[in-house]
C-alpha cells in the first residue's frame, strides 16, 4: 500500500490515470480545472495511453465523450457547476443511449450571482438526467469512488458522476492511500461493449428518432437499467472493500445506535458533523449522523432503514429547489419516509450556499433544535436557512 | 477518381425507403457522398435535422454504415469523439484498418447552432470530413430563416410581409470561415454536379486532417419548386454564380466551374416560390441588390483564386 499526500482534484486525476481510459474529452472549469490539467500532464508524459481531446466547451466535451463511448471506448471527463449546466442537454442523451461515461466532478454553485465555491446546486439540478450520483466526503473517498463508479457504469449501462465539495475537498491536501495500477486495472477489467459504432461488421444506427410507438418502452428500459445500479453498487463496493479495506455504503450510518435524533447530509459537511456527534455523545446526548453518499438512484430502503428509527431528523441541504419548500434532499426524503407507519419528524436546514462556511457551532445548533423538536414534538420552522444574515 | 461505372457497383451507404420528400437534394447528396467514400469502411455522425429525422425513424434505418446521432449542435464534436476513440482503440490493437469519419449537418446545425462545435473540431485537427447539407433554412421545423438563408428569401421567420420583403440580411460565408481555420481541405459543391462532388469527397477523405464540404442542397417544399426540378435548380445555382463551385487546399483556391456566360441571378430566383415576391412590381431593387451581391462575391472569389496561384 502506498500513502500519498493529495488534494481531492489530485486524487481524482490520479484515479483516472490508474484507470487509463481510452478517451478523455474535457474542458477546464474552476474548481475542477486541476483534474483536466493534471490529466493532460499524464498524457503529455506518456503515463497513460489516453486520447485526450481538449475541446472548446463542456457541451462539446460531453458530446465528444458520447461519440467516443458510442464508438466503444472507455471514456471519462471532468467538470463543475456551469460546465455541468452546459452539458445538461447531453447528460440526458448519454444516459438515454446507455453510454457509461464517468464525470469526476467538483460541486460548485450555479450562477447567478456568479460564485466559484461549494454547494450542490449543480448536480442536484441534474438529478433527473439518468446519471448515478455519488457524493464524497473526502479525497480518499473521491479516489476510491472513481473506479467503483466506472465499474458500475459499465456493468449497468448507466453513466456516473462522482463529486467532491469545491475547495473544501478539491483543494485541500489530505492523506491518500492508493492502490497499485495493476490492482485498479484488474478491478475494473477490460471494457468490451456489446454494441459499438466502430463495429464495421454490424453497422447500426445509434440515437435514432424514436416516436410514440417505441419511445416509452425505451425510457422504461432505461429506468430498468437504473434499477440495477443499487444492487450492483452493493456488490462492487464489497469487492472494492476486499481489495482496499475501505467500504462505502450507499447510505452511511454514524453512531446511530440508541440515537433519538440525526442529521442527514452529504459531502464534507458529513465529516464535520461526525466530529460534532463525537463531542455530543461524550456529553451523553443521543445524537447520530446519516450520510447520503448515493443520491441517484435513490437508496430508498436504506434511507428508510437508516432514518425510520429516529424521533426527529434534520436534513442539511446544500442547495434549494426554489419550490419555497426547502432543498431536494429534504423533499425526496420526506417522500421516501411517507410509507413508514412510524415516521420521524423531519425538518430542513438549507446551508452553505455559495461556499458559506458551516462551522461546528452551526451543526451543534441543528442538533440542539432537532433534539428540542424530538422532545416537544413541535416544529417551529420547517425550513431554516442556516446562517443567513437577517434570517433570524 | 472512381468512374460512374465503378460507383454504380458500390454498396449504397444510404438506401431508399426513407421518408425524405420526393426530389430531396440533401438525401441525393448524402447518397453520392457515401458512394464516393465506399472504398473504405465509413462511420458517420449526424446532427438532428431533416436527414436524421427522415432516415432513422425507429425501428427502421436507411443507413448501411454505422451512424451516430447525438443532438442538433454537436455532430462535429460527437464525430471527433469517435475519431479519438478510433485512434485510441487502434493503438491498443482493438481495431484494425482505416475508417472514414464523416459528420453531417444541415445549415441550422452547421452555420448557426453548431458553428462552435465545428470550429473546435477543425482546430483540433481530427481526421474527419464535415459535410454541411445546406438547404438555406431550418427546413426540418418548417422553413425558418438561418444565417445561410440568402438575402430577400421568404421563410416562415423572415416572411415577405406588407412592409418587409423577406430576409433583410445577407447569408454568412461559412466556407470562408472554415478556410480561415486552415483545414486540410475545403470545398463548395452541389449534387447537380455529381462528379464534382464525388471528386471533392475523395480529396477530402484523402487529405491528412479535417476537411469540410459545403453542399448546396435544394429543398422542394422550402424553396418551392416542382420535385423533378432539384438537379436543374442545383445546376442553375452554379450557372448564375449564386453558388460557386470551388475548392481550397494549402492556401490555394481553385474555382472548378467558371460559366462562360453566367446567367443573371433572376434565372435562379424565378424558379422558386421563396423569391416570388421579389418579382412583384416595385421590388425590382431587390433583384438588383441580389445581383450586385452575387457579382461582388464572385469577383472576390476570382481575386482570391488569382492571388493564391
Amino acid at each position: 500500500m502506498k500513502i500519498l499526500a493529495k488534494t481531492g482534484n489530485e486524487a481524482m486525476a490520479y484515479a483516472m490515470k490508474q484507470i487509463n481510459p481510452d478517451v478523455v474529452a474535457a474542458y477546464p472549469i474552476t474548481p475542477a480545472t486541476e483534474v483536466v490539467q493534471i490529466f493532460s500532464n499524464y498524457v503529455a508524459d506518456g503515463e497513460v495511453d489516453t486520447e485526450f481531446v481538449a475541446v472548446e466547451s463542456e457541451h462539446s466535451a460531453l458530446s465528444a465523450c458520447c461519440g467516443a463511448s458510442a464508438a466503444g471506448a472507455r471514456v471519462m471527463t471532468s467538470t463543475a457547476s456551469q460546465g455541468l449546466a452546459l452539458m445538461h442537454e447531453i447528460l440526458y442523451i448519454a444516459a438515454g443511449n446507455h453510454l457509461p461515461i464517468v464525470i469526476a466532478l467538483v460541486n460548485r454553485s450555479l450562477s447567478a450571482p456568479i460564485n466559484i465555491h461549494c454547494d450542490h446546486s449543480d448536480t442536484m439540478g441534474s438529478r433527473e438526467a439518468g446519471w448515478m450520483q455519488l457524493y464524497c466526503a473526502n479525497s480518499q473517498e473521491a479516489y476510491d469512488s472513481i473506479p467503483i463508479a466506472l465499474k458500475i457504469a459499465e456493468a449497468c449501462g448507466v453513466p456516473a458522476i462522482v463529486s467532491t465539495d469545491a475547495f473544501i475537498i478539491s483543494h485541500c491536501m489530505d492523506r491518500l492511500e492508493v492502490l497499485e495500477d495493476d490492482e485498479v486495472q484488474k478491478f475494473i477489467g477490460e471494457y468490451n461493449p456489446k454494441y459499438f459504432a466502430l463495429d464495421l461488421e454490424n453497422p447500426k444506427t445509434y440515437g435514432p428518432l424514436d416516436l410514440q410507438d417505441y419511445f416509452f418502452e425505451h425510457k422504461r428500459s432505461q429506468i430498468d437499467a437504473f434499477s440495477k445500479v443499487l444492487s450492483t453498487y452493493n456488490k462492487v463496493a464489497k469487492e472494492y472493500e476486499k481489495l482496499s479495506g475501505r467500504y462505502y455504503p450507499a447510505v452511511e450510518e454514524y453512531k446511530t445506535d440508541g440515537a433519538d435524533v440525526a442529521i442527514f447530509t452529504a459531502g464534507s459537511t458529513a465529516d464535520t458533523a461526525k466530529e460534532v456527534v463525537d463531542e455530543l455523545r461524550e456529553q451523553g446526548r443521543k445524537v447520530g449522523l446519516v450520510r447520503m453518499r448515493m443520491w441517484r438512484p435513490l437508496p430508498v430502503e436504506e434511507i428508510k432503514a437508516a432514518l425510520g428509527k429516529f424521533k426527529a431528523v434534520a436534513v442539511m441541504d446544500r442547495s434549494d429547489t426554489m419550490a419555497d419548500f426547502g432543498g431536494p434532499v429534504f423533499l425526496e426524503t420526506r417522500g421516501i419516509l411517507y410509507d413508514l407507519d412510524k415516521k420521524p419528524i423531519i425538518t430542513d436546514y438549507v446551508y452553505g450556499l455559495g461556499g458559506r462556511n458551516v462551522e461546528i457551532a452551526d451543526i451543534v445548533r441543528v442538533y440542539d433544535e432537532i433534539s428540542e423538536i424530538a422532545k416537544t414534538g413541535k416544529v417551529k420552522k420547517l425550513v431554516t436557512y442556516l446562517g443567513v444574515r437577517g434570517e433570524e | 477518381m472512381a468512374t460512374l461505372k465503378e460507383l454504380a457497383k458500390r454498396t449504397e451507404g444510404l438506401v431508399g425507403g426513407h421518408r425524405a420528400c420526393a426530389g430531396c437534394g440533401a438525401s441525393a447528396a448524402i447518397r453520392q457522398i457515401l458512394l464516393a467514400a465506399a472504398d473504405k469502411p465509413t462511420v458517420c455522425g449526424i446532427c438532428t435535422g431533416c436527414m436524421e429525422v427522415v432516415t432513422t425513424i425507429f425501428p427502421f434505418t436507411a443507413w448501411n454504415v454505422n451512424l451516430v446521432h447525438n443532438a442538433f449542435e454537436n455532430s462535429a464534436a460527437t464525430t471527433s469523439g469517435m475519431e479519438a476513440a478510433y485512434k485510441a482503440l487502434k493503438r491498443k490493437g482493438k481495431i484494425k484498418g482505416d475508417i472514414n469519419f464523416i459528420a453531417f449537418g444541415g445549415d441550422g446545425g452547421t452555420y448557426d447552432i453548431g458553428l462552435q462545435s465545428l470550429s473546435g473540431a477543425i482546430e483540433r485537427g481530427h481526421k474527419m470530413l464535415y459535410v454541411c447539407y445546406d438547404n438555406e433554412a431550418y427546413m426540418n421545423t418548417g422553413y425558418q430563416r438561418s444565417s445561410a438563408t440568402p438575402y430577400g428569401a421568404h421563410t416562415t421567420t423572415s416572411p415577405s410581409g406588407k412592409k418587409i420583403p423577406g430576409k433583410q440580411q445577407k447569408r454568412k460565408d461559412l466556407t470562408e470561415i472554415i478556410i480561415s481555420h486552415d483545414p486540410a481541405y475545403a470545398a463548395q459543391a452541389t449534387p447537380g454536379y455529381y462528379m464534382d462532388l464525388i471528386k471533392k469527397v475523395e480529396k477530402a477523405l484523402a487529405a491528412d486532417g479535417p476537411s469540410f464540404i459545403n453542399v448546396l442542397s435544394p429543398c422542394v417544399p422550402g424553396w418551392g419548386y416542382p420535385s423533378e426540378q432539384t438537379m436543374n435548380i442545383s445546376k442553375m445555382a452554379v450557372e448564375t454564380l449564386f453558388w460557386p463551385l470551388y475548392e481550397w487546399q494549402d492556401g490555394v483556391y481553385t474555382i472548378n466551374v467558371k460559366p462562360r456566360e453566367p446567367k443573371p441571378v433572376e434565372e435562379f430566383l424565378k424558379l422558386q416560390a421563396r423569391f416570388r415576391h421579389v418579382f412583384k412590381p416595385g421590388n425590382e431593387h431587390l433583384v438588383e441588390a441580389f445581383q450586385a451581391h452575387i457579382s461582388r462575391q464572385w469577383e472576390r472569389l476570382l481575386r482570391k483564386e488569382e492571388a493564391s496561384k
